[in-house]
């Protein structure tokens, strides 16, 4: 290897450069400057740097490639990942600023873990190797293992670090014993030669290894049935931690499922379809019928979060182009929905304190109609309904099932969007016919803007929508 | 003319909208004590934009040619034109008259507000999202836009039904949002499966698009489901009572007027032109699903106890003569069956604002508390016979060319099923009978109605442009079927064609 191409292959890891190399830097920043201003530029700085590094992916105009004997993709899946990692990352991070300062959480660990984690998610969407993929996966989850606990004084907090911690190494065990498999019977870690090694079909070894490795993932995407942690963590954590845990790194998991299954395995897809098949039909079914008797809110998103990902393996489970770019496209939107609903869920805060009871947003659109028109547009937006952008990404979904001829799959799918539509319903009901008076505080600056041009995008996106399907459907194009 | 600009009808479609941005910006602007103030102008800006909508329609109508059996007046936007998706918007005689029907009723329906005190803004912007959605399905000429605007409508019709309805309304808004969606969710599949199959979601590409006789079924089916339900056909009907009966009067006027006809006008866009072995092949089914409608309904309709009810379920009974016309695929038939839509939609219409009118007085729906009320309101009383009468499909009103034209087209499918919808009209005529004696004849028993005063002079002018509309609808029936007569010919023209090339 000539200088000219170790150039070259580092100049794919830009993304990931400015990321790690930031927040070493903001890390030493920290430690040696120990006041709250300090920490509070810090904060400001990380969120610049997930921008900047989401922008270097979403200009990077350079031919892609791989790196590192190939054990790194830059494509333009992972570009589009990258790009989409970095923003709400982003947007997670502005969330969370005002809530810190209100808890009095604000420290300099909080924005550089979240870096770090975000790292590894741009790591995770790149994989092209067996342990590529095992890097990222863990650099990510150790972080979030901390967040979950960050508010360690909590009890719930501390609780809640500890399920994730505990089940996700679990989930990191069966992923690595998986791989190891895989490695034993295709002779190979990188992607490129297993393809080759299952294209004539597959062994019992091999599949073994595979359904490991799926049961790994379908923990990190909280697909059932792997997700017990959900609720529970996603009432316990802080809910900025909440927020961020919604977004970023199930998209960043979902991609590497995607990758995984339909690179080095999209010869075999007959072998690990069915597989898919039955855990999207039970997150659909758990996510739907779970949340309908939900009172607490963070664990009703946990719930839509578990039904959302059923949908995004309908896509997965389609295992073509058509599948990779609805996927692409389901999942930046539902991103937007989420990232609102959780900007809405920061607003509950009365003289008291925060409050997280579905039966607290009663009356809302009266006493404080912007808000509940916000979460009223977002949650007809995560449930998929019509004219609202998230039936869009359901509807691409369902598009890639029919093209597959997965017809029970897709009937499947659509039905249990229907009991879904009863539990957003119930929120949009207290919202509306319900009263009370209850009265929540002002929220900050950052949360009303994210809530309100979230709430507003889920029906003005409509017209540019256009765009970001192409852009999705140039990815699906280009990747296989 | 205006009309002749490209995006007409989408001007057309989108107006509400506008309307409901202009009262949006008004209500989260104005400051807390402007509340009351802003909701007294937005009935306004609703009347302005809906009467504005109404003058628009008009223009359509006269635009409209109606020797032409396509599409005109289209209006095409390229939009995600690799995966084939596109806005196109378009009317044809079968929806020229559904579209004008909607923009007719909306200004009735803001008029008949005034008992809407709370939160009036909020409610002049669901109405006018609701016309625009409404408006939407008639002109839709995209499969996924179609969706769209049949699908979205719930979601207003659920804020209006659950805000401002009577006292068991939340429990009416649910069970009307899901059964409905529950309906539709499997004509979405259905969509996609027509849009790969065909790799377009244009409708006039589609009405020439042959499916394989199986899939035709299978598709027929779940496009039945959901206007089935829609309709609502026996015995997926048991939402619409409980919605209508919950709905404040404007909203069951939209629910009786248009909503309804969505149904109606799915059967015509869809399962008949482009299923036409699957539509052969079930007809048996639907006619002996709307006898039973028309019968089970109408026995059911005379033994309520509530005014609005009673309609509700009379409504379900003359959904049945229209299923029961489009299925029988004559020329007849198919011209009764969108006329009685549209008749259905102005008296049933006004059926629901004359129950408003007592209801605003006695806040009341029962019939037994009625009775008399000829000695105090003899105006209310006239009015309320002409539209009891074009109910019960007497000649003269709009109720029986639509009932006669169905009847004569059913006849010619089979004996059986126009005497079964003739048992239907005399049924009809006892429970409307009965229910205008209860109420209207009689002597004063119940001494809180000494006071009820007779129509005033908005609800007379709202009720007697209704009535003036079924009189002259039911002597000029030609003034429908001139319009409709052209597109009907060639969706039978083409349904025989179809029939004649898989018989070969």
């Amino acid at each position: 290897m000539n200088a000219d191409t170790l150039y070259q292959e580092i100049g794919l890891l830009t993304p990931e450069i400015i990321l790690a190399g930031g927040a070493m830097a903001l890390l030493m920043i920290g430690v040696f400057f120990t006041s709250d201003r300090a920490s509070k530029l810090v904060y400001l700085a990380s969120i610049a740097l997930l921008v900047v590094a989401g922008f270097a992916s979403l200009f990077w105009t350079g031919e892609g490639g791989t790196a590192f004997s190939g054990a790194f993709i830059f494509d333009d899946l992972a570009k589009f990942s990258k790009v989409a990692v970095a923003l709400t990352a982003a947007m997670a991070l502005i969330l969370a600023l005002p809530y810190l300062e209100a808890e009095k959480l604000l420290k300099i660990e909080y924005p550089i873990l979240a870096l770090l984690a975000v790292t590894g998610m741009t790591v995770m969407v790149s994989a092209n190797d067996l342990i590529s993929m095992y890097m990222g996966i863990e650099l990510s989850a150790l972080a979030l293992y901390v967040l979950a606990a960050f508010n360690r004084d909590s009890l719930r907090a501390s609780e809640a670090g500890l399920k994730y911690f505990v089940l996700g190494a679990l989930s990191s065990g069966l992923l690595l014993y998986g791989s190891s498999l895989v490695y034993g019977f295709s002779g190979s870690t990188g992607f490129e030669q297993i393809a080759m090694a299952v294209d004539g079909g597959t062994n019992v070894g091999l599949t073994f290894g595979l359904v490991f490795v799926i049961c790994g993932l379908a923990f990190k995407v909280s697909a059932a049935p792997f997700h017990m942690w959900t609720p529970d963590v996603y009432e316990g954590a802080p809910t900025p931690v909440t927020a961020f845990f919604a977004t970023a790194p199930k998209f960043a998991a979902i991609v590497l499922m995607a990758r995984v299954l339909m690179e080095p395995f999209g010869a075999v897809v007959d072998d690990w379809r069915d597989v898919i098949w039955i855990i999207a039909v039970l997150s659909m079914g758990v996510g739907a019928f779970g949340a309908l008797t939900q009172e607490n809110i963070k664990r009703l998103l946990a719930y839509s979060s578990i039904g959302n990902m059923g949908y995004a393996l309908v896509a997965i489970a389609a295992a073509s182009q058509t599948g990779l770019w609805a996927l692409l496209v389901f999942m930046a939107l539902y991103m937007i929905g989420v990232v609102g609903a959780f900007g809405a869920v920061l607003s509950m805060r009365t003289r008291e304190g925060m409050v997280e009871n579905v039966s607290d947003l009663a009356g809302l659109a009266q006493r404080n109609p912007g808000l509940g028109w916000s979460i009223t547009a977002l949650m007809f937006s995560i449930g998929g309904l019509p004219f609202m952008v998230g039936f869009f990404g359901k509807f691409f979904v369902i598009y890639a099932a029919v093209q597959a001829d997965l017809i029970i799959l897709s009937v499947l799918a659509v039905l249990f969007s229907v009991v879904s539509a009863a539990y957003y319903l119930r929120v949009v009901k207290v919202i509306w016919f319900d009263s009370s008076d209850i009265e929540f505080v002002p929220s900050s600056m950052s949360v009303y803007w994210v809530t309100r041009v979230a709430g507003l995008a889920s029906v003005l996106l409509l017209p540019v929508l256009g765009w970001l399907v192409v852009r999705a459907y140039s990815v699906g194009l280009a990747t296989l | 003319m205006i009309a002749e600009i490209p995006s007409f009808l989408s001007i057309l479609t989108f107006l509400p909208t506008v309307g409901a941005l202009v009262i949006a910006i008004m209500r989260f602007t104005a400051r807390p004590e402007d509340q009351a103030k802003i909701g007294e102008n937005s009935r306004g800006v609703a009347l302005l934009t809906t009467v504005v909508a109404l003058g628009l329609a008009i223009l359509m109508m006269i635009e409209f040619d109606p020797s032409v059996a396509g599409f005109q007046m289209v209006h095409e936007v390229t939009w995600l034109e690799q995966i084939g998706l596109g806005y196109r918007m378009g009317v044809d005689g079968i929806s020229v008259l559904l579209v004008l029907l909607t923009a007719f009723l909306m200004p009735i329906c803001i008029l008949a507000s005034g008992s809407i005190k709370t939160r009036v803004a909020d409610y002049m912007i669901a109405f006018l999202l609701l016309e625009t959605l409404m408006i939407g399905v008639f002109t839709a000429l995209d499969l996924v836009l179609f969706y769209i605007f049949f699908e979205g409508g719930l979601i207003p019709m659920f804020i209006i039904i659950g805000v401002w309805g009577g006292q068991n309304r939340v429990y009416a808004a649910f069970k009307f949002f899901l059964y409905t969606l529950l309906g539709s969710v499997l004509m979405l599949v259905a969509m996609i499966f027509m849009f790969l199959e065909a790799g377009t979601t244009d409708i006039t590409v589609l009405l020439q698009t042959e499916f394989a006789q199986e899939a035709q079924t299978w598709l027929w089916l779940a496009f039945f489901a959901s206007f089935a339900v829609k309709m609502p056909m026996w015995p997926v009907h048991t939402w619409l009572p409980d919605a209508h009966v919950q709905a404040p009067t404007a909203g069951s006027v939209i629910l009786a007027g248009v909503l309804l006809k969505m149904g109606g006008y799915g059967f015509m866009r869809f399962s008949l032109p482009m299923f036409p072995n699957a539509s052969d092949y079930f007809a048996p089914m639907v006619f002996v699903l709307s006898i039973i409608a028309i019968i089970y309904t109408s026995l059911v309709a005379f033994r309520q106890t509530d005014i609005k009810k009673l309609i509700a379920y009379s409504s379900v009974a003359h959904m049945g003569f229209v299923t029961m016309g489009l299925f029988t695929m004559n020329d007849v038939g198919v011209q009764g069956a969108l006329y009685q839509m549209i008749s259905h939609g102005v008296i049933s219409g006004a059926l629901f604002l004359l129950v408003g009118v007592i209801y605003d007085r006695m806040h009341t729906r029962e019939i037994a508390f009625y009775g008399g009320l000829v000695h105090r309101m003899p105006v209310y009383a006239a009015i309320f016979a002409l539209f009891a009468m074009a109910n019960v499909g007497l000649p003269g009103t709009s109720g029986f060319v639509g009932e006669i034209m169905t009847m004569v087209g059913a006849f010619q499918a089979g004996w059986w099923v126009a005497t079964g919808a003739a048992v239907g009209v005399i049924l009809s005529a006892m429970y409307m009978l009965t229910v205008y004696r209860n109420v209207v004849f009689g002597e004063i028993t119940n001494p809180k109605l000494e006071t009820i005063t007779d129509v005033d002079a908005k609800e007379f002018g709202m009720l007697a442009v209704l009535a003036v509309s079924t009189i002259v609808l039911g002597v000029f029936s030609t003034l429908i079927t001139d319009v409709t007569a052209a597109s009907v010919d060639n969706l039978i023209a083409n349904y025989n064609a179809a029939l004649a090339a898989t018989a070969q």
